[in-house]
């Protein structure tokens, strides 16, 4: 067989669990695709001695028949997930030469179901921002191209994107806090979805804003974002919020019937400015899912042109507070401190050097959200507008809408550096399909449905009930068969 | 919402974060632009509406108050920048 990193993940389980090929022979081929991709600055740490250990263990666990979907399978591991012995710093220099003395719940249950890792991923510091351009690393590109300017794969997994589209690897983790996994998903025709909060753990994921953050898979289809979420899912003790709800076989509700299911069009989403390309994309999707025997209704969420400041006022409070454990004291970069310099200079300076400005910015508009005499006006205002936005979705569903549909992002993947100039509000409103669903804590996936007039690729979402991945994959799912997107990057790197 | 520099600094203050006085200006600048976005939720109305504690309904969980892991001080320290005799090491605090 070959380009074998261009397989999907249930074709390789096919090919694997049927004898046809090794999984080493799978992580060679990723290993020989990411080696000669560094244009890309996807994969930010390699660990091909690892994976080739793993893809070993993983070969003997198939001959002796112990062999679960997800084993011999080579991922590629945002940098936000700690690894054990491997160096995890959130794209941040704050964290550099940090190397976790544990592992986050997620890759342990994908290292416990057989899973192979190829390496850390390239992502916006500590997951904030739309374009992968706040990285200690440097832009993360999108193999997407329609000429010679350099476009962005999306943030904040824009790394983990930038893989998956480009077959550096078979599937990637990503996570989603306001958007990073469908944003980027849609920016480079992969499917991503980011499940119910509460669904995944959060244990061992370099925290953003915990009200909001949640792991998810980012594929080359439907299919294995199924598979692959069945492995990342799991009741966690070592996280209080995670769901006590049993985790099922998303693959077995791919039955590809959606006939009588009731998809909502929420008017609101209609929004000023919206290219017309993306208007008929999600006009086109909405005949899809009727063509497919879905009922389709108009639907209302009043308060969606609040979410986006509701949104950042909650993940920048969050992110304040949480990102208040980077002190130069336990973990991470400290930075030299002068004569006479104390405690409090050692604090400023290090978090000075260590954060890069789009999280310096953050922290300070959090700080100052929950900062007396501000609090009620900003943080507890939000939070209580983050109520109505979801009491929006519970109406909906309390009215038998079964998922809801709408445009991923607001145009295809754009420059990178198109935004340099532009002020920090302009890259926000980029998030203004996707933070929503991130407030009500609801499941959504992103499909690449077709691509615009200048040929890249883009993206529909589609919102779920809480807890119910499974239907909502199904629906994706015939949105995927019915869109037929077949494209590929052309390679140039 | 417009913050004036000596708000920047009291912010960058309390977020711990050392800006230079040259910087002062554009921060004061970009924060209130910021702010400015987020003014528009004052327009919602919110009377009676509970603020959100969390996005699903679930009791926190709770389990036997009891020791679960440690006796690890070497891993623990193991990532620090300065470690020493079994301690976190950091500038001279008490005089």
């Amino acid at each position: 067989m070959s380009d074998l990193n261009k397989l999907t993940v249930s074709e390789a389980r096919d090919a694997l669990h049927k004898g046809d090929v090794t999984s080493v022979e799978l992580t060679d081929a990723c290993l020989n695709a990411i080696e000669a991709a560094g244009a890309l600055n996807a994969f930010v740490h390699g660990t091909p001695d690892k994976a080739r250990q793993m893809a070993l263990a993983a070969d003997d666990r198939i001959k002796s028949g112990d062999a679960a979907p997800m084993t011999g399978i080579p991922l590629g591991i945002k940098d936000v997930f700690c690894v054990q012995g491997v160096a995890s710093q959130a794209a941040s220099r704050i964290l550099e030469g940090f190397v976790p003395e544990y592992e986050s719940t997620v890759t342990q249950n994908l290292w416990d179901a057989g899973a192979v890792m190829l390496g850390k991923l390239n992502m916006d510091e500590f997951a904030m921002g739309s374009a992968n351009e706040n990285s200690c690393y440097g832009k993360a590109i999108n193999p997407w191209k329609i000429d010679d300017r350099d476009l962005t794969p999306g943030g904040s997994s824009g790394g983990s994107a930038a893989a998956v589209a480009a077959d550096l690897c078979l599937a990637a983790t990503g996570t989603d806090t306001g958007g990073s996994i469908r944003q980027p998903a849609g920016f480079t025709g992969t499917v991503g979805l980011r499940p119910t909060y509460g669904r995944v753990s959060r244990y061992g994921v370099i925290a953003y804003a915990s009200s909001l953050d949640q792991a998810g898979p980012m594929t080359k289809s439907v299919r294995d974002a199924a598979i692959m979420l069945g492995a990342m899912a799991s009741v966690d003790e070592k996280d209080s919020t995670s769901a006590d709800i049993p985790v099922p076989d998303f693959e077995a509700a791919l039955t590809g019937d959606i006939r009588g299911k009731k998809i909502g069009i929420p008017r609101e989403y209609r929004v000023d400015g919206m290219p017309e390309e993306i208007d008929d994309l999600w006009q086109k999707g909405t005949d899809m899912l009727r063509d497919a025997g879905a009922e389709i209704v108009e639907i209302s969420l009043p308060h969606t042109k609040y979410a986006l400041p509701t949104y950042y006022i909650i993940a920048m409070a969050e992110a304040s507070s949480n990102l208040a454990r980077y002190d130069g004291v336990r973990y991470g970069r400290r930075a030299g401190l002068g004569q006479g310099d104390g405690i409090t200079e050692m604090y400023e300076k290090t978090r000075a050097e260590g954060f890069g400005p789009e999280v310096q910015r953050r922290i300070m508009i959090g700080t100052y959200v929950l900062s007396a005499g501000f609090y009620d006006a900003y943080y507890n205002h939000a939070r209580k507008v983050r109520a109505l936005i979801k009491r929006d979705f519970d109406n909906a569903y309390a009215d038998g809408i079964d998922a809801i549909l709408a445009p991923t992002t607001p145009s295809a993947a754009f420059a990178l550096g198109a935004m340099d100039t532009a002020d920090p509000v302009q890259m926000y409103l980029n998030d203004v399909f996707t933070v929503t669903l991130n407030l009500a804590g609801l499941p959504g996936i992103s499909v690449p449905v077709g691509l615009d007039r200048q040929g890249l690729p883009l993206g529909l979402q589609l919102i779920g009930r809480p807890f119910e991945e499974g239907a909502l994959l199904n629906q994706a799912l015939v949105l995927e068969r019915a869109a037929g997107f077949v494209a590929k990057p052309e390679r140039w790197w | 919402m417009s913050i004036t520099e000596n708000e920047a600094r009291k912010v960058a203050k309390l977020a711990r974060i050392a800006v230079e006085d040259e910087a002062l200006p554009a921060l004061a600048r970009e924060l209130s632009g910021i702010l400015d976005f987020m003014e528009q939720l004052k327009e919602v109305d919110v009377e009676g509406v509970e603020p959100m504690t969390g996005v699903m309904p679930m009791r926190l969980k709770r389990r036997e108050d009891v020791v679960t892991t440690g006796g690890m001080p070497e891993r623990i320290l193991s990532n620090a920048p300065d470690a020493r005799e079994g301690f976190f090491a950091v500038p001279k605090v008490v005089e």
